[in-house]
């Protein structure tokens, strides 16, 4: 008993570790006067959240919603058949074939990415939401074959033999047993595709130039300005979706799930 | 050897299957960093250059401002990836008997928010007139804001550092956690039973289970932070810069004859981190299935 509340008591503590820089994130997006040195604001507005009716915020938030589903969609229809291929089968090049995988995992993609701004300039993708769609791709596809790979690696196949030799067709035992058995993986696939294009800040800058507006971008101005009330705001707004999608993903996915793929967000 | 479960393959299958991936990765990720070779040799068609040249890496490599910016990134990926993995076994340690799904919920917290919402979070509370400070000056520790140390743009790099560690310890937790949960905690029964002391059983028992994940991991948050770029740039000081921001500054000067000099340091994180990703595929072997 005493040892149980034992890890209990060490549970709180990491949770309030990690609930800490929420803190003042939400302070300040209600506060209307907090001089140094008062320890809570002295007077409460709304202010900061008026900003978000502004048409800066619409437009920022609209190009993050499409370029963050968009690659979503793209990396999982693309992520899928390469989790597959590298997850369920054996075959010769698979050692090359993981490497590229993992490469721009690693390999930070601002490097590859001022490479090829000078031929998106060339090709009019430079400035374009579709240019900015196009590169949340590189670190978004990866992300969505490592994880899938190792969903359909878990699998062993003998729900499909079965229902192979029960007379389906091949894809109809891909269609109604494979599929609905990685769908837990497709869904932390898409959840964390959908983060990594939600956070992404330096593609946006280096191919949008600053033409698609962007909620990283609103953010990263007002974090560099002096109104700790608007850059709450928009950080504990920037954040909703994060931990909507957590949640939505728990609920989803049973048991003891871990949602931690190759790399940090 | 064919595993259980792998089917056999046509090989065209399997191509078919991997096309989509490739293309993207291919086109967009390695010819990008071909591009940034070719262009960090100074070969530019587009604005009339076609000469071939290492001057790029001469400049870059001689410069003072580099060295100072390559110590500045391994010291900030360093201090980030130690305290996060130190920090993460111990919190998988201790917390590795509650529930498990909890603390898998608190874990994950802090890996879906956006480093950028991070930032702004741990910098409201470490700068002078933050949580921090007005704590301290609540306790009569400090005065005027001043008198709190500057944890931003500071040279130590701390709330920097800090929410690297905020945002990564989570990320190595939950690996080390999982390997916890698996073999661990049985061996370690046994041990325990033939009479090993909780140290002995940390060397001995628990170590080996946990140390391919924590390796792993710390190099997967190394990499990352070597190559990252919106923290610093937010809570860094002006000079000098991580190699991420340096490379920017570079790109984005109105001359277009310093962009060489930025696609060479992008060739130089791009070649560390891959060296890195060589090193961490060695480790990591048995990654997917069919080997």
């Amino acid at each position: 008993m005493i040892k149980k509340r034992r890890h209990d008591i060490w549970l709180f503590v990491a949770a309030m570790l990690v609930a800490l820089p929420f803190v003042p994130l939400v302070l300040w997006a209600f506060a209307g006067e907090w001089q140094f040195p008062e320890l809570l604001p002295t007077e409460w507005t709304l202010r900061g959240w008026s900003y978000l009716g502004g048409n800066r915020f619409s437009e920022a938030f609209v190009n993050s919603l499409v370029v963050g589903v968009g690659a979503t969609v793209a990396s999982v229809a693309v992520g899928l058949p390469a989790g597959m291929a590298i997850g369920g089968y054996a075959f010769r090049a698979k050692g090359l074939v993981v490497f590229l995988v993992l490469l721009p995992v690693m390999v930070p993609p601002l490097a590859s990415t001022m490479g090829i701004h000078l031929t998106f300039i060339r090709l009019g993708l430079a400035d374009t939401l579709l240019g900015v769609f196009l590169v949340h791709l590189i670190p978004t596809v990866p992300y969505t074959a490592i994880i899938l790979a190792s969903v359909f690696a878990d699998m062993t196949g003998e729900m499909e033999e079965a229902a192979r030799t029960l007379g389906a067709s091949p894809f109809r035992a891909f269609l109604h047993v494979t599929l609905p058995q990685a769908v837990p993986g497709v869904a932390v696939a898409a959840l964390f595709a959908f983060l990594v294009s939600w956070s992404q800040y330096i593609l946006t800058v280096l191919v949008g130039g600053g033409s698609v507006l962007t909620l990283p971008m609103l953010l990263f101005s007002a974090a560099s300005g002096n109104d700790p009330v608007i850059t709450s705001v928009l950080a504990v707004v920037f954040a909703l979706p994060a931990l909507a999608a957590l949640v939505a993903a728990l609920k989803f996915v049973r048991g003891d799930a871990n949602l931690a793929p190759g790399r940090p967000t | 050897m064919r595993p259980p479960g792998a089917r056999v393959s046509g090989g065209i299958k399997v191509a078919l299957l991997l096309a989509p991936a490739m293309l993207i990765i291919g086109v967009l990720f390695v010819g990008g960093l071909c591009a940034s070779f070719v262009q960090s040799l100074g070969y530019f068609p587009a604005i009339g250059q076609t000469g071939v040249s290492l001057d790029a890496y001469r400049e870059v490599l001689t410069g003072s401002g580099f060295l100072d910016s390559l110590f500045l990134t391994l010291y900030i990926a360093v201090a980030s990836t130690v305290v996060s993995t130190v920090l993460a076994v111990l919190a998988a340690l201790a917390l590795r008997r509650s529930s498990s799904r909890l603390s898998a919920v608190v874990f994950q917290v802090p890996i879906t928010v956006p480093h950028l919402v991070a930032a702004v979070g741990i910098a409201l509370i470490v700068s002078q007139t933050g949580l921090g400070s007005r704590l301290a000056a609540a306790l009569g520790l400090v005065g005027r804001p001043a008198d709190f140390p500057a944890l931003l743009y500071d040279r130590y790099s701390v709330g920097i550092i800090l929410t690297y560690v905020w945002k990564e310890t989570p990320f190595i937790a939950l690996v080390v956690l999982a390997a916890l949960r698996g073999v661990a905690s049985e061996l370690e029964d046994v041990a325990r039973t033939l009479g090993a002391n909780s140290l002995q059983r940390f060397r001995y028992v628990v170590f080996p289970v946990i140390a391919p994940g924590v390796v792993a991991a710390s190099l997967v948050v190394f990499a990352f932070t070597f190559g990252s770029f919106e923290v610093p740039y937010l809570l860094g000081r002006d000079y000098p810069t991580i190699l991420p921001v340096a490379a920017y500054n570079e790109y984005r000067s109105t001359e277009l004859s310093d962009r060489p000099e930025a696609m060479a340091i992008n060739v130089v994180i791009a070649l560390v981190t891959a060296v890195i990703a060589a090193f961490y595929l060695r480790l990591g072997r048995g990654f997917g299935r069919g080997k």
